[in-house]
């Protein structure tokens, strides 16, 4: 395992990059980063239609969450690989296909961890911006949205991780990341499928594990800084 | 650009038999990785629970590995790897048997275990020690407070997430078309490389997707309803 690892470290790293595109373990990373950060806006949206006392947008936003939930990733890329080329007219690579099939999927879920972000807030946070004249909008942008987001940073980083995950369907469409690449080892060496496959279980394993870390120290870092809040609340 | 939608099409000749023979192996693929997935779960859960070091540090590890890993690439490793493993005569046998569905089955299933495993222990922690203490003063064994006091409580504290695993289960069976399993994804894929007409087959798959989606999450909603633990939150 470790031969093969040493003998195919770059393709696993960057795919085949100078001569290709970027592909491997970047590849993967940053499907996953500009799709999360892409489905941000959307993600934000939703929450606010789903939050909203207004049907116009609690509807339709509701059903766009439902729908999400109820279909596969998979069947996203499909979609996506069939209605990109159609709507800007050409065809496109296998990236882009992915980002806008993650961005769709993703944006739902971005949408609940927003919405139990700003439900989760004390009701008397939104009463008493209203209470000072500001109106909906400027209170959720000013006063509900900063503090919901802050609060679920650690829920979007498992989110992110969830999503390097999912960049892994990428290699049903063909585009370069690192399950392609583990695949397209294992197709030169033929006979050794197992190591390969192990050595691409463990990428995940030890990349997943270090960002799950990350999640832990955030967690650790926004509960002692809300906690210092409530204790200044609490004096003053 | 002018379209006209031909839905009829897909309800010609053999394509009716071949969506309806996919959704029989999805829903197959569900309901057998489900019950791996539950009694492997609950195993653990339970193992877990008993608070031996050694058990409960492999466990960790099991969960770890199994939620930190796509599971496409488990898919691919028990598809691959692992009958290299196996004995020839249980290979052959397999790849007689259709490998493909047995094995993306255990794959989905195990994965699908650690999250359930996580999901009951979260539930028992929910439990006030006091309950599992009394019945132990009351006299029952370990496992008979388990089975009689706090699993009941704890499944019912558990049923919302069990049942969204439940759903993702469901949607994740898509990912076997990747090994070459025919289920509903992949023969959606089949009708459309045959018709040429995309949006018609891939609407049929996703309406499929979404009723039975929707009857799970509604299903779950009204089940957490009914169990709801009488005093409880």
């Amino acid at each position: 395992m470790w031969e093969i690892l040493k003998d195919n470290a770059l393709l696993l790293l960057i795919g085949q990059y100078p001569y290709g595109p970027v592909g491997g373990l970047a590849a993967t990373l940053g499907l996953a980063a500009v799709s999360l950060l892409l489905a941000f806006p959307g993600g934000i949206l939703l929450a606010l239609g789903r939050v909203s006392p207004y049907r116009i947008f609690y509807l339709p936003a509701s059903a766009v969450v439902y729908v999400v939930r109820g279909l596969p990733l998979l069947m996203f890329i499909f979609w996506a690989y069939f209605f990109v080329p159609l709507i800007i007219g050409r065809p496109v690579a296998g990236t882009t296909t992915m980002v806008v099939a993650l961005v769709c999927y993703e944006s739902a879920y971005l949408a609940e961890i927003i919405r139990a972000g700003i439900q989760a807030l004390p009701k008397g946070q939104q009463e008493a911006g209203r209470a000072l004249g500001l109106n909906y909008m400027q209170t959720m942008r000013k006063i509900i949205l900063p503090q919901a987001l802050f609060n679920m940073l650690p829920s979007m980083l498992s989110q992110f991780i969830s999503t390097v995950k999912e960049t892994s369907l990428a290699y049903v469409i063909g585009v370069q990341e690192l399950t392609y690449a583990a695949n397209q080892i294992n197709s030169v060496l033929l006979t050794r499928p197992l190591e390969v496959f192990t050595l691409l279980a463990l990428t995940y394993f030890v990349l997943n594990l270090g960002l799950t870390a990350l999640v832990a120290l955030t967690e650790r870092a926004i509960g002692r800084k809300r906690s210092g809040q409530a204790v200044r609340v609490a004096t003053t | 650009m002018h379209y006209v939608f031909d839905f009829g099409a897909l309800a010609q000749g053999e394509y009716p038999a071949l969506l309806l023979r996919g959704l029989l192996t999805t829903l197959a693929l569900t309901g057998l990785a489900w019950l791996l997935a539950f009694t492997v779960g609950i195993l653990l859960a339970v193992i877990r629970l008993t608070g031996s070091r050694v058990a409960n540090g492999i466990i960790s590890v099991y969960v770890a590995f199994h939620r930190n890993v796509p599971m496409l690439v488990h898919i691919l490793f028990w598809y691959f790897g692992v009958p290299q493993l196996l004995p020839a005569p249980v290979a052959d046998w397999l790849n007689s048997h259709g490998s493909e569905f047995l094995l993306s089955m255990v794959a989905i299933g195990l994965v699908t275990s650690a999250y359930v495993c996580e999901d009951l222990r979260s539930a028992v922690r929910a439990i006030p020690s006091g309950q599992a203490e009394a019945s132990r003063a009351l006299g029952l064994s370990f496992f008979k407070t388990m089975r009689k006091v706090i699993m009941p409580q704890a499944l019912r504290i558990a049923i919302p997430p069990l049942l969204n695993q439940t759903l993702l289960l469901f949607k994740n069976t898509s990912l076997a078309m990747a090994i070459g399993v025919t289920e509903l994804t992949a023969s959606g894929r089949e009708i459309e490389n045959a018709t040429f007409l995309t949006f018609e087959s891939y609407a049929a798959v996703t309406v499929i997707y979404l009723s039975i989606s929707f009857l799970l999450m509604w299903g779950g909603a009204s089940l957490s309803q009914r169990y709801r633990v009488a005093g409880g939150r």
